[in-house]
């Protein structure tokens, strides 16, 4: 895989009076009701390791109180943790002055909030451009590359307009291109469209998917909802209680549930729209029939292989590496679960 | 039994022998320090002079003018325009303009004074749980205790005169502008912060950028609450020397001239209404975003 943008290492984070007395019990496998019943503390993070590759998309996923939107703050630092370490580009973070963390939060990383966190006092220019404005840039310099990314997230015609004006898409829109001004190539977005409605989100979905195939930048995305973290996640995590309990592809997660907590998620998943023929083919068989890209989602591979002699395609990779033979029955059994 | 039916007091001799203690103790610092506190104080005297002089010299036209225009900016509304004017004229017709004069010149120096040392105590306070735990029983004092208290050490320092009254008039109007300006940056929604602090802002650039043009609202209650109590304390102010409104309604008190007193009373109330209405549009116009712009 591609270099380490984000390393999480042995992450926990306990709220409460007294968090470095009580870490070691948690260490020794002290469970969050348990150490809330013992000792009065929560849990917040409990031994979260991540390693997140560069311009990929990265989701992290759980219920409300899986510890997500905490984990999403310790990266640059709006938490401390109580142990365990945080590396962007391979420098700690909890080791740095304030100085220091202030620059990697001016020009490493940026964030988009899931109650947006616009500034209520100033226009969307002037929004967009606060992260420019923050590092000292020139007036125009500001302007200008404000109004690049005010067009790009099609709020042209709104620069004066102050953020209470605006619906809440817009104004997520607004967050968007704010935190994308400043170059940054880490986005943090936590529970970002969360607060949308359901055809605002998956546009807005399609907007931060369309934007990543040109920026490719770092995305750590925090989500509750399982259709947009296997929409999005190259790679999805997934919190409960404060731990991780799976780390892998959307497939992955799909086919291979690590427990019944996730089974229970991802069963209602139509998994036609998730699982791309990749994930089947059957390596090992030579095939000199017709041959189906490997990325195709399953759903849009039954016309194919229906009507394919013997209901069975070749699959092949863009770059013309041949995978193995997927048939009919495997992709409908896939679909069934 | 008789214990139980009187509370058992110092003597009486103890007791005076502590007041007196108290008291010469502070002659005694009056004495040393007073010639010096006046000359700390001496620039605010000055230019509280130059004010007064300035506004008794202007030709009234000119006044009128400047109070029209003034209301004019800050309202933006021609009725407290013209209502503001009205009452000045109406103040001139009855002659109280050269009260009324030294009385704004005394009000508008210690609302400024007020501004000047109440936002950065609030601001102070609005940082730290514990300066915030110091002042506000000081600020409580300051706003309970009766106002001749307080005149007593400040005349044993500074005499009879503007600047003692001055301070009279601050130690009371001072509390409303750093309790808003604290609460108003309390009060600041977290989820904003969170945001400017992602972005790497210094807590310089957070202050003056984020929390104090959000608790603006508050900051503005604050210096139109100030205002109001400044000119409250106009009458007692007057007695310790303050030129104004408030001799004439002293004079009054002395010997029962109901109609003295209420002509310069109505006059204190029109100055209060005029600088409320203009001070609180002001801030309602600062806030524009909150009611969708412009």
């Amino acid at each position: 895989m591609s270099e380490l943008k984000v390393q999480i290492k042995n992450l926990y984070k306990i709220f409460g009076k007294n968090p470095k007395k009580v870490l070691p019990q948690v260490k020794s496998g002290l469970g969050k009701p348990e150490l809330l019943d013992q000792t009065g503390h929560v849990l917040g993070i409990n031994n979260v390791s991540l390693d997140i590759p560069a311009k990929q998309i990265q989701v992290v996923m759980g219920l409300s109180g899986s510890g997500k939107s905490t984990l999403i703050r310790h990266i640059n630092r709006l938490i401390e943790p109580t142990d365990g370490q945080i590396l962007i580009d391979g420098d700690d973070v909890l080791t740095m002055s304030d100085k220091q963390l202030r620059d990697v939060r001016r020009k490493k990383t940026s964030m988009v909030f899931q109650k947006f966190g616009l500034l209520p006092h100033r226009k969307v220019m002037e929004n967009v451009g606060y992260g420019l404005e923050v590092q000292g840039f020139k007036e125009e310099e500001i302007k200008q590359k404000a109004q690049h990314w005010i067009d790009r997230v099609g709020l042209t015609g709104y620069e004066d307009h102050y953020p209470g004006q605006l619906s809440g898409g817009m104004q997520q829109r607004v967050g968007l291109a704010r935190a994308l001004a400043t170059d940054a190539e880490i986005l943090l977005m936590d529970e970002a469209f969360s607060a949308l409605d359901p055809l605002i989100r998956y546009d807005m979905q399609s907007i931060l998917l369309e934007l990543q195939d040109e920026l490719h930048k770092t995305i750590i995305f925090i989500t509750h909802d399982l259709d947009e973290a296997l929409r999005l996640g190259d790679k999805i995590a997934i919190l409960r209680d404060g731990a991780m309990i799976q780390e892998g592809t959307a497939p992955e997660i799909v086919l291979t549930p690590a427990d019944d907590y996730i089974a229970d998620f991802t069963k209602d998943i139509n998994r036609g729209k998730v699982i791309r023929l990749r994930a089947l083919a059957e390596a090992g068989t030579p095939y000199d029939g017709a041959n189906i890209p490997a990325g195709t989602l399953l759903n849009d591979a039954l016309d194919p292989l229906a009507q394919a002699p013997n209901q069975t395609l070749g699959v092949t990779e863009e770059d013309g590496q041949y995978l193995g033979t997927v048939s009919l029955t495997k992709v409908i059994g896939a679909l069934a679960g | 039994m008789e214990f139980l039916y009187e509370f058992p007091s110092l003597g009486r001799k103890t007791l005076s022998g502590m007041k007196q203690a108290v008291d010469e103790t502070f002659k005694g610092f009056s004495r040393a320090y007073g010639e010096q506190l006046e000359n700390f104080f001496d620039p605010l005297l000055r230019f509280l002079i130059w004010f007064e002089k300035l506004l008794e010299a202007t030709p009234w036209p000119v006044i009128l003018l400047v109070v029209g225009g003034l209301a004019w900016l800050g309202s933006r509304s021609w009725k407290i325009t013209a209502g503001s004017v009205l009452a000045f004229i109406a103040i001139g017709v009855l002659d109280m303009w050269e009260d009324t004069m030294a009385t704004l010149a005394i009000i508008s120096v210690a609302t400024l004074l007020c501004i000047a040392i109440g936002i950065p105590l609030g601001i102070l306070m609005s940082r730290s749980d514990r300066a915030q735990g110091i002042i506000t029983p000081i600020l409580d004092v300051m706003q309970t205790i009766p106002s001749f208290v307080y005149l007593i050490p400040v005349v044993m320092l500074l005499g009879i005169g503007k600047v003692p009254g001055l301070l009279a008039v601050c130690i009371y109007a001072i509390p409303p502008i750093v309790r808003l300006t604290n609460l108003g940056i309390r009060l600041v929604d977290k989820d904003v912060l969170e945001a400017a602090d992602a972005f790497g802002t210094s807590p310089w650039q957070k202050l003056w950028g984020v929390q104090v043009p959000l608790a603006l609202p508050n900051i503005f209650a604050g210096i139109n609450q100030t205002i109001m109590m400044a000119l409250s304390m106009v009458v007692i102010a007057s007695m310790i020397g303050v030129k104004g409104l408030g001799v004439p309604v002293l004079r009054a008190i002395s010997n029962q001239y109901l109609a003295l007193g209420l002509m310069n009373g109505l006059a204190i109330v029109a100055l209060a209404i005029i600088f409320d209405r203009v001070s609180q549009t002001y801030g309602k116009r600062l806030q524009a975003y909150r009611n969708g712009g412009k």
